[in-house]
């Protein structure tokens, strides 16, 4: 495996320096093979992972269970595809079961949500029914655990 | 007259204090220390096994158990040891679960020694070895280990400490502080020599999971050794669960129930909610051991380079958590050494020679340190070394 994509995978949150270090190789190395996933489009790009709860301008939230039409030849890509797209949407994914695409959304209020929803989603051609759902409150994003206070664990400074 | 100290029996007195202690006492007081002090592992308790813990509160586990503990506990004990260390031990009679390893050598030792009874032990060495021999009224002989093997512990060494009237081998393979290990030649001479000369080994296999090269063998798998031989264990460092205090013992039943006598009328048992962690931790927590143990394995590779960049000699522990580099191309002394360096630059290290007098001359760097910490350690490690070459010039 590509050192550096091990690195990325596990979550680490590294700056290039110290997966250079990690990995015993030089920060020239380490960015070789970060151009490398991008080409081979494994590294899509950085994100930060954020609780935004507190603030006013917090994003509403929604998954969207989504049945389509599969089309010949193309299954559920094309309108996957082009759902997808929407800048709205921030992931999308096929899904076994009783619907086919499962789409996360955010939007800056309720309505604007839920007007995506009822003028831009539903009306594609080969959408079936939505099912949405509100996210009330989040408990842990992206590997971080939120709202559990962060206790220091009371290592001792020194142990034999 | 009135001296409460005149009631402290002599042994005691005598017992010198934990030469990390003092040590302890100054970094404690300090704010933004960056430790590599810390004997223990940085990964708090998988979750699955904290939860275990806490549905065994909910059920209404809070009784004594078994002297031995839970025999689920101790068949599961059995199957772990079986599966990873090739050896066979009865869960009803062969295996005891104790209030961690140093419990477990505690009773071993009390079971086994007679007032002076000497007892062989290599070091540098864990802090307890030494007294808890003086506790039970045993007489420590040391066996030197030196950083050329990679701090391995030689039969020769032993065949040169031992003298008439040693009935005791203790060794603690990796080893805490040097991460020294044995390698199968090495065992088998060992082994022979305990045979000869009719020892029984107190084998305290704490980091036998943390090995990186070459896999971990234990010397109770030689011939003649299984019966001679008590295996000491526990959870502490593999499953980083060293504030549940569970260790176990296995050996012929006989050994283990003269242990369980001792256990029996000082512990009773160990605690049951940490029991019943422990017993989750090896149905379902092997692959934690693994995750922690690539981690540890990076960090290792990562630390002993920058040391010996830095200009501090050291060798590639096999095993274990720790980093021994040798700090006598600074010319200073292991305690200068780490004062200078907790001052100058806010690292903690710890000297040495609390480890026995073969850590004169270097000093013991936990890599059980997130890397961030432990980059930054190394820097500052680094900047120190150099400041002190610049002095000197």
């Amino acid at each position: 495996m590509n050192p550096v994509l091990k690195l990325l995978a596990e979550g680490g949150n590294l700056s290039t320096a110290q997966m250079a270090q990690v990995a015993g190789l030089s920060q020239a190395e380490i960015e070789r093979h970060l151009e490398q996933l991008r080409q081979d489009k494994v590294f899509l790009g950085w994100r930060a992972v954020l609780d935004l709860s507190r603030e006013a301008s917090a994003a509403v939230r929604a998954v969207i269970e989504v049945k389509i039409t599969p089309e010949r030849g193309g299954g559920f890509n094309r309108l996957a595809d082009r759902i997808s797209r929407f800048d709205e949407v921030e992931s999308c994914y096929l899904m076994s079961g009783g619907y086919d695409l499962l789409i996360f959304v955010a939007g800056p209020s309720l309505q604007k949500v839920a007007s995506f929803v009822s003028e831009r989603l539903s009306t594609i051609e080969g959408v079936l029914s939505t099912s949405t759902h509100f996210m009330l409150r989040s408990y842990k994003e992206g590997g971080y655990l939120i709202g559990a206070p962060a206790e220091p664990t009371g290592r001792l400074k020194v142990a034999p | 007259m009135n001296d409460p100290k005149r009631y402290i029996a002599r042994h005691v007195v005598d017992l010198p204090k934990s030469g990390i202690r003092d040590f302890f006492e100054i970094v404690a007081k300090m704010s933004d220390v960056i430790s590599l002090g810390i004997g223990e592992p940085d990964f708090d308790t998988p979750w699955h096994i904290r939860e275990a813990a806490i549905y065994a509160l909910e059920r209404g586990k809070t009784h004594y158990t078994s002297n031995l503990g839970l025999i689920e506990l101790r068949r599961a004990i059995s199957a772990y040891v079986a599966k990873h260390y090739q050896l066979a031990y009865r869960p009803e009679s062969d295996v005891i679960v104790t209030v961690g390893v140093s419990e477990a050598i505690d009773l071993a030792l009390r079971a086994l020694v007679d007032p002076g009874d000497k007892v062989l032990f290599h070091e540098p060495c864990y802090v307890s070895y030494h007294p808890s021999v003086t506790l039970a009224h045993g007489q420590a002989i040391g066996v030197t280990t030196r950083a050329q093997d990679g701090f391995a512990l030689n039969a020769e060494d032993i065949a040169r400490a031992w003298e008439p009237g040693c009935k005791v081998l203790m060794m603690n393979l990796p080893c805490n502080p040097t991460g020294g290990t044995c390698d199968r030649e090495r065992l088998e001479k060992i082994a022979k020599f305990a045979v000869e000369k009719d020892l029984i080994v107190l084998s305290d296999e704490i980091y036998s999971e943390l090995v990186y090269e070459g896999g971990h063998v234990s010397i109770a798998t030689f011939p003649g050794m299984k019966e001679r031989t008590l295996f000491l264990h526990g959870f502490s460092k593999a499953f980083a669960m060293t504030g549940f205090r569970i260790g176990y013992a296995c050996g012929p039943a006989e050994l283990v129930e003269a242990m369980m006598k001792v256990h029996q009328y000082s512990m009773l048992c160990a605690p049951i909610l940490a029991q019943e962690a422990a017993l989750e931790a090896l149905l379902r927590g092997e692959d934690d051991v693994l995750r922690m143990r690539e981690q540890y394995q990076r960090r290792r590779d990562l630390i002993v380079r920058r040391l010996n960049e830095a200009g501090l000699a050291c060798h590639l522990p096999r095993g274990a958590f720790y980093a021994f580099p040798s700090i006598a191309a600074t010319g200073l002394s292991e305690r200068d050494f780490a004062y200078g360096l907790l001052e100058a630059e806010k690292v903690a290290v710890v000297p040495g020679a609390a480890f026995g007098p073969s850590g004169r001359g270097f000093v013991r760097a936990s890599f059980a340190t997130g890397y961030t910490q432990l980059t930054e350690a190394c820097d500052r490690i680094e900047r120190y070394v150099q400041g002190l070459a610049a002095k000197r010039r």
